[in-house]
């Protein structure tokens, strides 16, 4: 998957809009020039965090990019302080991951009894796609 | 810009997203992280840990940016106060580039002005 055109790569303003709002006290305004820069910045921060996460796995000879490499990133630049808030809601993802695991797994059981061909065709293709990530975490 | 109070969830969140604790696109995010030169392949856990920090990112700009600027009287946040805040912020200098602090006009023809009469060749 590549990014065609520049605006690719900018992140959803009313996304960023919300979560700035969120942050701050109630009531501040926040400039348009000032949530593009936001959000611009973000889309940097990104960028950098990748490269930083990649080197670490480059170093450790792997092709994957994983969770720690992403940590290892966030201290290399500096940026201890969401390392704790990173590892809670990690904890939190991969719990939420287990359960979505069994109820797929469990609808899949219930549509191969329906032996609902082409429905079934469809799910095989989004399941494999979906394991193939999976095998990815598990390596 | 379109926002009603009671459904902001689905407007913001995309499906993927749902009760993952996270309100930016992840697919969103991947396409960035993949637009990285050398990135092959990212661990689902990874892709969600970088979304979640950019989160966080988003915040501590948002927050240092208005704590340290000139807004604060007037409850406002200012790219001014962004540029100034990457400029000082350590952690923030990779920032620089896209967050350039402007100068005036006069200011820019006076330190051009300065510039000559330290070195008439420039």
């Amino acid at each position: 998957m590549m990014a065609e055109r520049p605006e690719d790569l900018n992140l959803p303003n009313a996304v960023i809009t919300r979560i700035i709002k969120e942050a701050l006290p109630d009531g501040v305004n926040v400039s348009k020039e000032a949530r593009r820069a936001i959000s611009q910045a973000a889309s940097v921060f990104v960028l950098y965090a990748t490269s930083c996460a990649n080197n670490f796995a480059m170093k450790a000879k792997r092709k994957t990019l994983n969770a720690g490499d992403v940590m290892s990133a966030m201290e290399e630049m500096e940026f201890e302080r969401f390392m704790e808030p990173l590892r809670e809601a990690l904890e939190v993802y991969k719990k939420g991951q287990k359960g979505k695991k069994e109820v797929s797994e469990q609808k899949r059981k219930d549509k191969e009894k329906k032996d609902c061909e082409n429905e079934l065709e469809e799910e095989e293709e989004q399941r494999i796609e979906e394991e193939n990530e999976e095998e990815e975490v598990e390596n | 810009m379109k926002m009603s109070q009671n459904n902001d969830d689905k407007e913001d969140r995309s499906p993927t997203n749902k009760n993952k604790g996270i309100s930016l696109p992840i697919s969103r995010v991947r396409l960035i992280m993949k637009s990285s030169p050398d990135v092959s392949s990212i661990n689902q856990e990874a892709l969600f840990l970088t979304t979640k920090a950019t989160e966080l990112f988003v915040q501590h700009l948002a927050v240092s940016s208005f704590n340290k600027g000139s807004g604060k009287d007037t409850n406002s946040l200012s790219y001014t106060d962004l540029a100034s805040t990457a400029e000082e912020t350590e952690t923030l200098h990779f920032l620089t580039d896209i967050l350039p602090k402007k100068i005036l006009a006069r200011d820019y023809l006076k330190s051009l002005e300065e510039m000559r009469e330290e070195n008439p060749d420039f």
